[in-house]
């Protein structure tokens, strides 16, 4: 029979690998899909590949893709660590982008220096607001966060789009719902070269997942954020505030969110539509997932995620299958995980029925 | 004001039945689930392959029972998958319904997309037409609006009753109730909590199914991309509503179609003055104030998010 023996400590190569394992074992159970489709697996993975990183635009076309995923997957990874299951990234991202709309389409007029971080923190406020909410109804009414998040998603999508229709309709956009575009100083600068995508976000991410690493490691919140989510009991019993930490954790993952948002419609679109994100806020929990919690894991898991939406993109252009194929191998590489997160933990062994018998004798 | 007269209207009440039919095997299927001490968010992506599967069924010449039957396999199979990681392998029961949510609803576009490549608007097949019952179908104002709904939301309501009493008045019910709030005592009882709580979660995944086949094959004839809108999530927070007793699951479920037929009424109404989005947030906005009043002093079952391994106290 099958038998499970708890690791005492799971080795340090084993956690950094398992992700990685099972990232790969996902995108070899795609070529089951793959072929159903009739199509050569190998032919197709080859096109995943050069789609995501074969020559430097596919890269930063890649980058681009990974910048938002970062921030909604550091979203995700700090609320979880709380063990607040903050599942309305995709509403945050969306109200964050409402936010950098309202104050960067010309309501404010003041150079790039001053007006990209007004922008900034308008989404990152809206954002937190949008996740304090649902928070606080844990905290003060014990209700289940996963729903209330879950159902904001669909509220706040449809409070964006009466926007679009209504207050932040640009007139000039011929009745296409969408919002005025964002002004030249409120954009965020392309990198390398404006001839790509790429764009400053992707800095701004980054730099959010270090702080975010330091202000879980070396902070008192950061400490009181992960005690509250690893024994309640014994962060109350040691003063914390769980109702404190909680918030607080739920801002900081909703502003993160928010700034994705923000990185989104002021860095890379320029304007607002309700179509904006093709699910972000959802994929984002998969980041978080793959990179084990980890702020700095959450870059690499992030830019892993962005290959395979780019990469399925360009195969699926090239072969004619669906490319929803790459949300099928995104949601296998998040179940992989989660059974490469309980290998670790335990040791499986086979032992044969008879030393089960002796065992239970002695 | 047309306020009042709307509750008068036969097509109204009938409306609300067929609105609360699938909620009422969502919310069901996630009650079964949690009874036996495991949240299923796989939901809305079961009630999405649901649908799409037994459209695709129906579509390839099933007949429409057939269709029923495949969603209810497939609401099934996926519904295994999550018995399997959260059951016995005993992982987080949130992330691993959000993967199972996410595995079904881009398997059940993957799917749609490949076997039909071309097609611009979504093909019809035949849906279960309404189904007069004899007698009750003719009383005024009660018939139209009661008696001549689809034969699906006959047998949701039928569904209520077996659920409610497999649950309160046999040995497997006293079972399942019991493995969701003592793991310890059924398996001193030499019951497997192994094979109850797998169980509870396939069959309730296998009726969550069948509200995603309503969809395609009763509300509507054709399979549409998120086609579920958010219905799955709104069972979750109506389970915790009908704290988790299938009668009280079948009101929540009412009251939710009758607000949400309101509203659309209402909105044809008053609509010149609110935007059409205001109307279509109402649902959402319901279930969250639902979950908000109902949550306080909920008596959720006691192991429920709780993993039990065998040999471990």
């Amino acid at each position: 029979m099958i038998r499970l023996e708890p690791r005492s400590q799971s080795s340090r190569w084993l956690s950094l690998m398992a992700p990685v394992l099972a990232a790969l074992f996902a995108m070899l159970l795609a070529a089951i899909p793959l072929l159903a489709a009739g199509q050569n697996p190998f032919i197709a993975y080859g096109l995943i590949v050069k789609g995501a990183f074969g020559n430097l635009f596919a890269l930063t076309e890649t980058l681009t893709r990974a910048t938002p995923l970062i921030l909604t997957g550091l979203a995700a990874a700090v609320a979880f660590r709380a063990k607040l299951w903050n599942i309305g990234l995709e509403g945050q991202l969306y109200l964050g982008a409402v936010g950098a709309v309202v104050v960067g389409t010309g309501a404010i007029d003041a150079p790039p220096a001053v007006l990209i971080p007004l922008v900034l923190i308008a989404g990152a406020a809206a954002g937190a607001l949008a996740m304090i909410g649902p928070a606080w109804l844990k905290t003060r009414f014990q209700t289940d966060e996963v729903v209330t998040t879950l159902l904001l998603n669909f509220i706040i999508l449809l409070l964006v789009q009466m926007l679009l229709e209504g207050m932040l309709k640009d007139p000039m956009a011929l009745g296409w719902p969408q919002s005025e575009p964002i002004v030249d100083e409120a954009l965020l600068p392309a990198v390398i070269s404006p001839r790509y995508r790429l764009h400053m976000g992707l800095y701004l991410a980054m730099a959010a997942s270090v702080l975010v690493f330091f202000i879980m490691r070396y902070t008192t919140f950061g400490f009181a954020l992960r005690a509250v989510g690893e024994n309640p009991a014994a962060a109350r019993h040691a003063g914390i505030s769980i109702t404190g930490a909680t918030l607080g954790a739920a801002a900081l993952s909703g502003a993160l969110a928010g700034l994705a948002g923000v990185s989104e419609v002021a860095g890379l679109k320029g304007y607002l539509t309700a179509d904006m994100s093709p699910g972000f806020g959802y994929a984002g929990i998969v980041v978080a997932m793959l990179a084990g919690l980890s702020p700095l894991g959450v870059v690499l898991a992030a830019v892993f995620v962005a290959a395979v939406f780019v990469g399925a993109d360009f195969m699926s252009r090239a072969l004619s299958v669906s490319n929803y194929l790459a949300d099928l191998m995104v949601a296998l590489a998040l179940l992989c995980v989660l059974i490469g997160g309980f290998l670790r933990r335990f040791k499986v062994s086979w032992i044969s029925a008879s030393n089960t018998a002796k065992g239970a004798n002695t | 004001m047309e306020f009042f007269d709307i509750l008068l209207s036969e097509n109204f009440w009938a409306a609300t039945l067929r609105i609360a039919t699938p909620l009422i095997f969502g919310t069901l299927g996630a009650l079964i689930c949690e009874r036996a001490g495991v949240l299923n968010l796989g939901i809305e992506g079961i009630f999405t392959v649901g649908a799409m599967a037994g459209w695709m069924a129906v579509w390839m010449g099933s007949g429409l029972w057939g269709g029923v039957l495949v969603a209810m396999l497939v609401g099934a199979l996926f519904g295994a998958l999550h018995a399997f990681l959260t059951v016995p392998l005993g992982l987080s029961q949130h992330v691993s319904g959000l993967g199972v949510t996410m595995l079904a609803t881009s398997g059940a576009y993957f799917f749609y997309r490949t076997a039909l490549p071309d097609v611009s608007s979504p093909p019809r097949i035949t849906p279960f037409q309404p189904l007069d019952i004899p007698v009750l179908s003719e009383l005024p104002f009660v018939g139209p609006a009661l008696f001549q709904q689809t034969a699906m939301t006959y047998l949701a309501i039928a569904l209520v009753i077996v659920v409610g009493w497999v649950l309160a008045r046999t040995p497997l019910g006293l079972a399942i109730r019991a493995v969701g709030d003592n793991p310890d005592a059924v398996d001193s009882q030499g019951l497997s909590v192994y094979a109850l709580r797998s169980g509870a979660v396939i069959v309730g995944s296998a009726i969550m199914a069948m509200g995603g086949a309503f969809l395609t094959l009763s509300a509507f004839n054709a399979f549409f991309f998120g086609m579920a809108g958010g219905r799955g999530w709104v069972c979750i927070a109506l389970t915790v509503f009908a704290s988790w007793q299938p009668r009280k699951a079948l009101l929540g479920a009412l009251l939710f179609g009758a607000f949400d037929a309101y509203q659309v009424r209402l909105q044809t109404e008053v609509g010149a003055f609110l935007p059409a989005q205001f109307f279509l947030m109402l649902p959402y906005i319901l279930s969250i104030v639902a979950l908000v009043v109902a949550a306080r002093g909920a008596d959720y079952p006691r192991a429920l998010l709780q993993p039990w391994f065998k040999g471990q106290r």
